[in-house]
């Protein structure tokens, strides 16, 4: 049988040695391969703790009350070596500064495949892709602290797909991005989760960035999942959205007109949607 | 009430950062200053308040030169929020945060009084008044961090990046602060890349691009010009572009109610 998702969470809880509650309580949550997914949620829900429980800082470098059962890529998590999973798992920090740290972009990128025990042919036309892929080849012999922020992001990212992980995870990856590098870079790890196949994470509060291109929504509060479910029908049908998340403008602007009576023939996540459907109503003809 | 004449500014390491600026802010302003990143925005601000001064070219505030007055006289009528709490909380409580811009810049015991109570009121603070700052979230660091600025009430207030951290609910409380101290007559000038945010206030905009002003004008104006956006790694809020996708003539609406109401005017429904 052909096994549909590739990280799965079954009656999972934990609550970390420090704490006194549980962080996450009873997750059960499937991600299908090559899905893409936003995590969202106020500060403190327990976003970062899912995600460090996905690649298995969580149980093995943090501490803890665990129970359940995570399993990604048909390994459980609890059972398996954090080395493991780091072949089937790339974690792109939200502050690059946290993850380079050689002495140039291209010693940075081919670090990762080192430890993997990658030959020096097949590293040398990883690294080539790879700078090629992000546009980043005049960054190769530069040293990190001479990238600017969006450079940064990018060396970070090319790090991480240099291991061409099955998974890949993105903690707010364009907060210190100004808004047009931060579209190029979804746009990036977009096109690739389409040309490679890739199943992508991703914990982003501008989600005008992004719910126009993901497959699900998925909204924790409280340590639960209130919401999992395709970005559109979270946006536009959800009666659990709270105040606390960043609903796109026109999302808004959506809601509001159709609880006035007006018809849409079609849920609207961006402006263009938008325009089309005013059009079609001969708005302002 | 803020004027940069032919200023330049040359960091240490040899890179200029400020080229040819010349900006004009007027008293009771809201003021944006928009730009991709690295662009010389947060070098801009330092010099109002003469954390910085002038490679060649002068700033005067209120009619003063910077050159000539200290950073200390100007920051009692200056105020500045910087993008990261944690390079302006120093102190052991919230309490003594709060009191400490306040003690050096006001003297009588009453107002200093009235000014501490205030702060901590109005920016939810009371719970934490003998917590240690670093104690607080990253949204709640902020917070103190205008708090305390706002404490010693400076006419100019310098907000860098204020929404960084700050989920949806933070982000409208900001947003009516900073609209009902613009009305209590003070002039605010904000350093973000949040522009939906910026949006609903209306601000006299100044966008910048490696080390100088492309542009300034209204929101609207600035926005509308798709060349300008292309070359300064700017966004069109979803509201502007609505309204110019659809080619309605009238003003765009500032916020999601006006929104709604004009488009169903328009569609007579």
């Amino acid at each position: 049988m052909k096994e549909k998702s590739i990280i799965k969470f079954e009656n999972f809880s934990f609550r970390y040695d420090s704490a006194n509650e549980f962080i996450l309580k009873n997750i059960n949550l499937e991600i299908n391969k090559n899905e893409l997914v936003i995590l969202a949620g106020p500060t403190g829900c327990g976003k970062s703790t899912l995600l460090r429980s996905i690649i298995g800082l969580i149980p093995h470098m943090h501490g803890g009350e665990y129970k359940g059962r995570v399993i990604v890529d048909q390994l459980v998590v609890n059972d398996v070596k954090i080395t493991d999973l780091a072949k089937k798992a790339g974690f792109v920090f939200q502050n690059p500064e946290n993850q380079i740290f050689m002495f140039s972009i291209e010693r940075d990128i081919v670090f990762g495949l080192e430890n993997l025990g990658t030959s020096r042919t097949i590293m040398k036309e990883r690294v080539d892709s790879i700078l090629s892929l992000l546009k980043i080849e005049h960054l190769a012999t530069k040293a990190p602290h001479e990238l600017s922020d969006g450079e940064k992001q990018k060396a970070a990212l090319a790090g991480i797909l240099a291991m061409q992980p099955k998974i890949l995870i993105l903690d707010e990856p364009t907060s210190l991005l100004d808004p047009k590098t931060a579209i190029d870079f979804i746009n990036i790890v977009n096109d690739l989760r389409k040309k490679i196949g890739m199943t992508i994470v991703i914990v982003e509060h501008r989600l005008d960035l992004v719910v126009g291109i993901a497959d699900k929504l998925i909204i924790l509060s409280n340590g639960k999942i209130i919401e999992n479910n395709n970005p559109k029908q979270v946006l536009h049908y959800s009666n659990q959205l709270i105040p606390e998340i960043g609903i796109p403008v026109i999302s808004r602007l959506y809601r509001n007109l159709a609880k006035s009576n007006y018809d849409f023939d079609n849920v609207i996540v961006t402006v263009k949607d938008m325009v089309k459907e005013m059009r079609r109503k001969k708005f302002n003809d | 009430m803020i004027e940069f004449k032919n200023v330049n500014y040359i960091h240490v390491n040899g890179i200029q950062a400020l080229k040819e600026i010349n900006l004009s802010i007027k008293p009771k302003t809201i003021n944006a200053l928009v730009g991709s990143n690295g662009t010389g925005k947060t070098t801009l601000a330092r010099h109002i308040n003469g954390l910085l001064k002038p490679t060649s070219g002068n700033v005067l505030v209120f009619g003063k030169n910077t050159k000539k007055i200290s950073v200390a006289s100007l920051s009692k009528r200056i105020g500045m929020v910087f993008q990261n709490s944690n390079h302006q909380l120093f102190a052991d409580t919230v309490k003594n945060e709060i009191l400490f811009g306040l003690n050096n810049f006001e003297t009588d015991s009453q107002i200093k009084k009235n000014r501490f109570e205030w702060a901590l009121n109005f920016f939810d603070l009371k719970k934490y008044e003998n917590t240690s700052p670093l104690k607080l979230s990253g949204g709640e660091k902020k917070r103190l961090c205008i708090a305390s600025v706002l404490a010693w009430n400076p006419e100019v207030l310098i907000l860098d990046e204020p929404t960084v951290g700050q989920d949806q609910v933070q982000k409208e409380k900001m947003l009516k602060f900073i609209s009902n101290l613009n009305k209590q007559g003070k002039t605010i000038i904000i350093i973000s890349h949040d522009l939906e945010f910026l949006w609903p206030l209306k601000p006299n905009t100044i966008v910048m691009a490696k080390g100088r002003i492309k542009k300034t004008g209204k929101m609207t104006d600035i926005f509308s010009d798709d060349e300008l956006l292309n070359q300064t790694c700017l966004m069109r809020p979803q509201l502007l572009d609505l309204w110019m996708k659809l080619n309605i003539k009238e003003e765009p609406p500032g916020d999601i109610t006006e929104a709604t109401d004009a488009i169903r005017r328009i569609n007579g429904s």
